[in-house]
């Protein structure tokens, strides 16, 4: 005898152990299985863009903070250099130097939130998560001796950083960079090659790398389609073009290739911060720039950083006055959840969560 | 203790008359049990959170009582005082139901297990059946708080759950018949005196099963689908709050420790030990500590398997094992005993000797056969910029 089945609707957020934030999934459930998906967002949306039109350009770095506020170094940076090229000017080459540093800490930083999230979702008990963290807590530590915040660093500034590094930084961040390689080694014992993250994640939600490109995804996402598509190769910024990297890229486009490319590019920035402590050179963090910058009427400029969820950019407009005339983000985040569809229909619902975990979207920056 | 029920009773009969002194020893017989169960599961509530910390590099609890030891019942009162939320749409009596149902089991459980030598509430002569008769009910209580509570996450928790505890009971009762065919009776007491080898030697394979299948029904990591926090918020107990909570989690706690009572019983030799007479209660409760430690251990370290890979496991890997070890142990058992049909110590060795092998062989063969085929990225020494990407891309963007 058939027995009468009906489809379910779920909503999965906002309020849902795994979602990331305030994400809401509308999910029609055949069984476990996805047929239908309807991502909904907003729930924290702080109109960061308008806000961003009522202050004056130093100001406006603040809030840059608070769009992925896991990585708020290089949001800095990516509103910075958009600045920068709004008023035609480059930072000394020690500010480059510690930006790339600050920046690569906190790719470091963010990709282990990724990676322990992820594995998180998958349903272990916050072991591997907490060792993420362990590294993680380092990290700000030592953002905090440079700028005396952890999280909403505001660390750069048009025309430079905001201080030089203490002198207590440096043997701190060699301190560091010793016991690194021990400790994310112990998460890579435990989880890289564990059999039961291979079966779970192996081949599940492929992302095609034509569908990849026309939804115009960027990050770990894209290069674990197979693109070794990445801005700090093709169009290095800050000191970008003096440091030795590469880029990792991966086939199948999986879940288990999203989560392997994060683990290859955090030991890629590690190597960039072992090459930038090795080239910078003593010399002045930041231009001697008015504290209210006045841009040209009509200047436009588009700043654009490799983020560690993908490509970050401002669009910088200035009408002459003291604050943009509009700022437009293009946040990696949001574009790569226009995949979300393609990705999620036809797998079940634990892959759903573990799938969201491997895109690693950030709603700060999603919602903006 | 039969010896503390009569005690009680000719107690009591100095006051009472006969049928209400047989009622008084037989309510503080069953007042010591179910403070037991609550007890040990408070006990490992607090080893788990100890230990779980420790696993993190945390601290764990260390606040309230010597090395946090008071925090389940600080946890336990807490619950006690919160509002008792019942869901507007919820099934009501079914719904109040459901914790009594949870934590019955449990306690009914840890009636047959021999705490020490003639130290068991009821000698009974079927108790590895009780076992498992009293445990399945489980699969009925999960499926109760599912339904009655009319959220869909519940329903998701409650329909893997029970799909997961069906399936997982066919190994673990084919495994058990080894431990019966051994023993030659069905009485805990009787499965505990004819260890003079632990199981866990005689027949590995039995042991494993009975591990995994235990891990399965009791919902613990890799097999924890019918709660999955990151998945289905808490799964079938997602609409249970104050202490219909608080009752629930004694139950699945108290579950662990009683299952690592029945474990130690069949597997590792129950209370047997130097001094069994005087230290018997010691040794169970050092081994029980030692399951349970390994169970808190597995939850710290694996990541959850997915609904059909669980059962994928229960079907093609844990049946067929439990059906070797069957058909070795009856092979054994059937060449090896005496005229009279019991089997010496010197017996148990030779089946120990075989049954190793046969267990490292036939897991390691069936594990190849179910194991998909995974491989891991490599990080490839080349890795640059392939040249099938549009070229670069010169500045910032113009400046107009």
């Amino acid at each position: 005898m058939p027995i009468k089945t009906e489809p379910m609707t779920v909503n999965v957020g906002p309020q849902h152990p795994s979602t990331h934030g305030v994400f809401r999934l509308r999910i029609t459930f055949d069984g476990e299985e996805i047929v239908e998906v309807e991502p909904v967002f907003g729930y924290l949306h702080r109109g960061t863009e308008k806000l961003a039109e009522e202050r004056n350009y130093v100001q406006i770095v603040t809030l840059t903070d608070r769009l992925d506020y896991v990585s708020s170094m290089i949001n800095n940076q990516a509103y910075c250099l958009a600045v920068e090229k709004l008023l035609g000017v480059e930072p000394p080459p020690r500010a480059k130097y510690m930006r790339t540093l600050a920046a690569e800490l906190q790719r470091v930083a963010s990709h282990l939130m990724g990676i322990g999230f992820f594995l998180q979702d998958l349903g272990t008990l916050g072991t591997p998560l907490m060792y993420c963290f362990r590294i993680r807590e380092k990290i700000l530590d030592l953002f905090e001796m440079l700028c005396g915040a952890r999280i909403t660093v505001s660390y750069m500034r048009p025309g430079g950083v905001l201080d030089d590094a203490p002198v207590e930084f440096w043997p701190a961040l060699d301190a560091f960079l010793a016991e690194f390689p021990s400790e994310f080694g112990e998460i890579e014992q435990l989880v890289v090659e564990n059999e039961i993250v291979m079966i779970r994640t192996r081949g599940v939600s492929t992302l095609p790398i034509d569908v990849a490109v026309n939804g115009s995804v960027s990050g770990p996402v894209l290069r674990a389609s197979g693109l070794a598509w990445d801005w700090r190769k093709m169009d290095p910024y800050d000191a970008y073009a003096d440091v030795e990297f590469d880029v990792p890229v991966a086939a199948g486009g999986d879940n288990y290739d999203r989560f392997w490319v994060r683990i290859q590019e955090i030991h890629q920035s590690i190597r960039i911060v072992h090459q930038c402590v090795q080239q910078i050179e003593p010399g002045p963090v930041r231009l001697d720039l008015p504290l209210v910058l006045r841009p040209k009427p009509g200047a436009e400029a588009y700043g654009r950083v490799e983020a560690s969820k993908g490509e970050l950019g401002f669009y910088l407009v200035s009408d002459g006055g003291v604050s943009p005339y509009r700022c437009k983000i293009r946040s990696p985040s949001l574009i790569n959840l226009t995949v979300t569809e393609h990705l999620l229909v036809g797998w079940k619902l634990a892959d759903m969560i573990v799938t969201l975990g491997s895109m690693d979207i950030n709603m700060g920056e999603v919602d903006r | 203790m039969s010896g503390l029920y009569l005690v009680i009773y000719d107690a009591a009969g100095l006051l009472l008359p006969s049928w209400l002194s047989h009622l008084a020893a037989g309510l503080s017989i069953m007042m010591i049990l179910v403070n037991a169960v609550l007890m040990g599961a408070a006990v490992f509530v607090w080893m788990e959170r100890r230990l779980i910390g420790r696993f993190h590099n945390r601290i764990g609890p260390n606040r309230w009582g010597p090395f946090g030891m008071f925090q389940p019942f600080a946890d336990m009162l807490k619950l006690i005082f919160k509002e008792d939320l019942i869901p507007a749409n919820a099934d009501k009596p079914v719904f109040i139901l459901v914790p009594i149902a949870m934590l019955m089991p449990v306690i009914l459980m840890m009636a047959v297990v021999p705490f020490a030598q003639n130290t068991a509430l009821a000698n009974l002569n079927v108790g590895v059946l009780y076992v498992l008769a009293v445990t399945s009910v489980t699969t009925l209580a999960i499926f109760m708080a599912g339904w009655s509570s009319n959220n869909r996450f519940a329903m998701f928790g409650a329909a893997r759950g029970v799909a997961v505890l069906i399936s997982y009971e066919v190994p673990v009762v084919i495994s058990l018949l080894g431990v019966v065919l051994v023993t030659g009776s069905m009485s805990l007491a009787d499965v505990v005196s004819a260890q003079s080898v632990p199981f866990l030697l005689v027949q590995p394979l039995a042991f494993f099963v009975f591990f995994a299948g235990t891990s399965a029904e009791l919902n613990r990591t890799p097999f924890d689908v019918a709660e999955a926090e990151s998945e289905l918020v808490a799964g079938y107990h997602t609409e249970f709050s104050g202490v219909k909570f608080a009752l629930i989690q004694a139950a699945e706690f108290g579950g662990v420790a009683a299952s690592a009572a029945v474990i130690v019983t069949l597997f590792l030799g129950g209370w047997s030990g130097p001094a069994s007479a005087y230290l018997g209660w010691l040794w169970f409760l050092l081994k029980v500590g030692v399951v349970a430690f390994v169970f808190i251990w597995i939850r710290a370290t694996y990541p959850r398997l997915r609904v059909d890979q669980i059962m994928a496991l229960a079907w093609k890997f844990l049946l067929p094992l439990s059906l070797i070890n069957l058909f070795a142990i009856v092979l054994e058992v059937f060449f090896l005993r005496n005229a009279s049909g019991v089997l010496s110590t010197g017996d148990l060795w030779i089946m120990a000797a075989i049954n190793i092998f046969l267990a490292v062989s036939a897991i390691a063969l069936f594990g190849s056969m179910i194991r998909e085929k995974v491989t891991p990225n490599q990080m490839r020494p080349d890795m640059g910029l392939p040249d099938t990407v549009p070229a670069p891309v010169s500045s910032l963007g113009e400046v107009r």
